[in-house]
């Protein structure tokens, strides 16, 4: 922690610290709240896949992280300072009872395997709750640091599960999202099934893609089978929920009931990530992506997209990023804002750069730019 | 009776458990992959599910097992070892399969 004097007396300084999950390892950038210049502190795992790293927000020393290999499997690790130090805690994600059976590719049924944790998410409401996203998609609940985990499997067992299929990177639950003063809800995302509801804590869950156009299924009406890629809210307007789907950027204004495109004048609406600014509601970032086929940014152009309007009306942000020669992905996780006062904006990309704007993407640089490819990014805002 | 085998585990592996060089496990009775494997998660707990699933006990399809010079990866897990790794002499080799291109 550093210190300041001003007019008003000597005040402690908020610190910003980014946490960058890559596929070689994880990344903990830190700077002051100025986020003027930065320091760089990894890999941690290295040689690991890092899906996600994210801190508790009520103790921001707390930090989950998913760490990951096609070899030896699924590790949880744990830091209780900062990410200076890291314990493994559970890694038992045992399907509840018998997981039954799921659409694959070519339309056969294929039975639940567990592949990895895509996400964690750490409660807002309970320092030692954490929810975790995994492939094959199923939702899992901690309520002891991570120390032991059991699986909410009413989601896996709705009435739809049989239905569900994978999209291109695997069956996963990537979005987690909790309902900022109602512990009880919580939405996810799932490719290629959708996004679901629960309001009583994870027993029973509801479908909420009423409204999503998708071109790759049969029926547009169909209940599930949309490849959600993203999901955000502002707690200030928790019943407000912004969607990066695989095609169309989606608006709800009640809690996923409906939903309405808002991709506007987007030079393309496929796409990975969405986040929503930390202190105007209706201010939304995307990244848009050529198309499902080409995933890079039209023209070459590296575009960080923003509507102040939520959604429909969106400016180009260009300073400081590539505006030739770039073919990069930004993937759904990986991009994240701060709680400055003027609101910073991160993503990552796959080329390994991590851009950063200090106000609100007006303007961009590289924090890093020659990480392995990155999958993840969180920041904490240090008061 | 009681054997202490030596285990070579690959480098993530060493690197999770927080172990330098080979690791040494006191195995009860026979000496097989099953008893080896399982001394040494005892050891190691943070080791569980990262050789053989949890649920299924099954080697994981990217982890070989050598010793003696032979690939034993297909042996049951009940088959004895080689008396050369139950003596101590020769080392339980646990391998990330080669990849990359």
């Amino acid at each position: 922690m550093s210190f300041s004097v001003n007019r008003e007396g000597i005040h402690a300084m908020g610190g910003t610290r980014v946490l960058v999950g890559t596929r070689k390892g994880a990344f903990i950038l830190t700077s002051d709240e100025e986020r003027a210049t930065w320091e760089v502190d990894g890999p941690l795992f290295p040689g690991w896949e890092i899906y996600h790293l994210k801190a508790s927000p009520i103790d921001p020393d707390r930090i989950y992280l998913s760490q990951t290999s096609g070899w030896f499997g699924q590790v949880i690790q744990r830091s209780d300072d900062g990410g200076k130090s890291w314990e493994a805690v559970g890694n038992d994600f045992s399907y509840d009872g018998v997981p039954g059976e799921h659409q694959w590719y070519d339309g056969t049924l294929r039975p639940w395997a567990f592949t990895r944790v895509w996400h964690l998410e750490p409660s807002l409401h309970d320092a030692e709750t954490v929810y975790a996203g995994v492939e094959d998609a199923a939702l899992f609940k901690s309520t002891d640091g991570g120390l032991h985990w059991a699986e909410l499997s009413g989601l896996r067992q709705h009435e739809t599960g049989p239905q569900w299929q994978p999209g291109a990177g695997g069956m996963c639950l990537h979005t987690i999202l909790e309902h900022p003063t109602d512990p009880g809800l919580l939405y996810v995302a799932i490719s290629a099934a959708g996004a679901f509801r629960t309001s009583d804590g994870g027993l029973t869950w509801q479908p909420i893609n009423k409204g999503l156009r998708s071109g790759e299924i049969p029926d547009q009406d169909s209940e599930v089978g949309h490849c959600v890629h993203n999901l955000d809210l502002h707690p200030s307007r928790p019943d407000v929920l912004y969607m990066q789907k695989h095609w169309d950027v989606m608006r709800s204004k009640d809690a996923g009931e409906t939903w309405q495109e808002v991709s506007g004048n987007l030079p393309t609406d496929f796409g990975f990530a969405i986040t929503v600014h930390a202190h105007e509601p209706e201010t939304v970032y995307v990244v848009p992506i050529t198309s499902d086929s080409l995933h890079f940014p039209p023209d070459g152009k590296l575009r960080v997209y923003r509507s102040r309007t939520g959604g429909d009306d969106w400016e180009a942000l260009t300073q400081g990023l590539p505006q030739e020669n770039c073919y990069v992905n930004v993937l759904r996780d990986a991009m994240a804002i701060d709680q400055h006062p003027s609101c910073g904006v991160y993503f990552g990309t796959s080329g390994g750069q991590v851009y950063a704007s200090r106000d609100s993407g007006d303007s961009w640089a590289a924090i890093v730019r020659d990480l392995p490819a990155v999958l993840s990014v969180e920041v904490q805002t240090l008061r | 009776m009681s054997y202490t085998v030596r285990v070579v585990l690959p480098a993530h592996l060493r690197a999770l458990a927080k172990v330098h060089g080979d690791v040494s496990v006191e195995v009860a009775g026979v000496v097989t992959q099953r008893t080896v494997l399982d001394a040494l998660e005892t050891d190691f707990p943070v080791l569980v599910g990262t050789i053989r699933d949890r649920t299924t006990a099954q080697r994981r399809a990217f982890v070989r097992f050598f010793a003696c010079a032979e690939d034993l990866s297909h042996e049951g897990p009940d088959t004895p070892l080689p008396e050369q790794v139950a003596s101590g002499h020769e080392p339980f080799l646990v391998v990330g399969a080669m990849a990359g291109g």
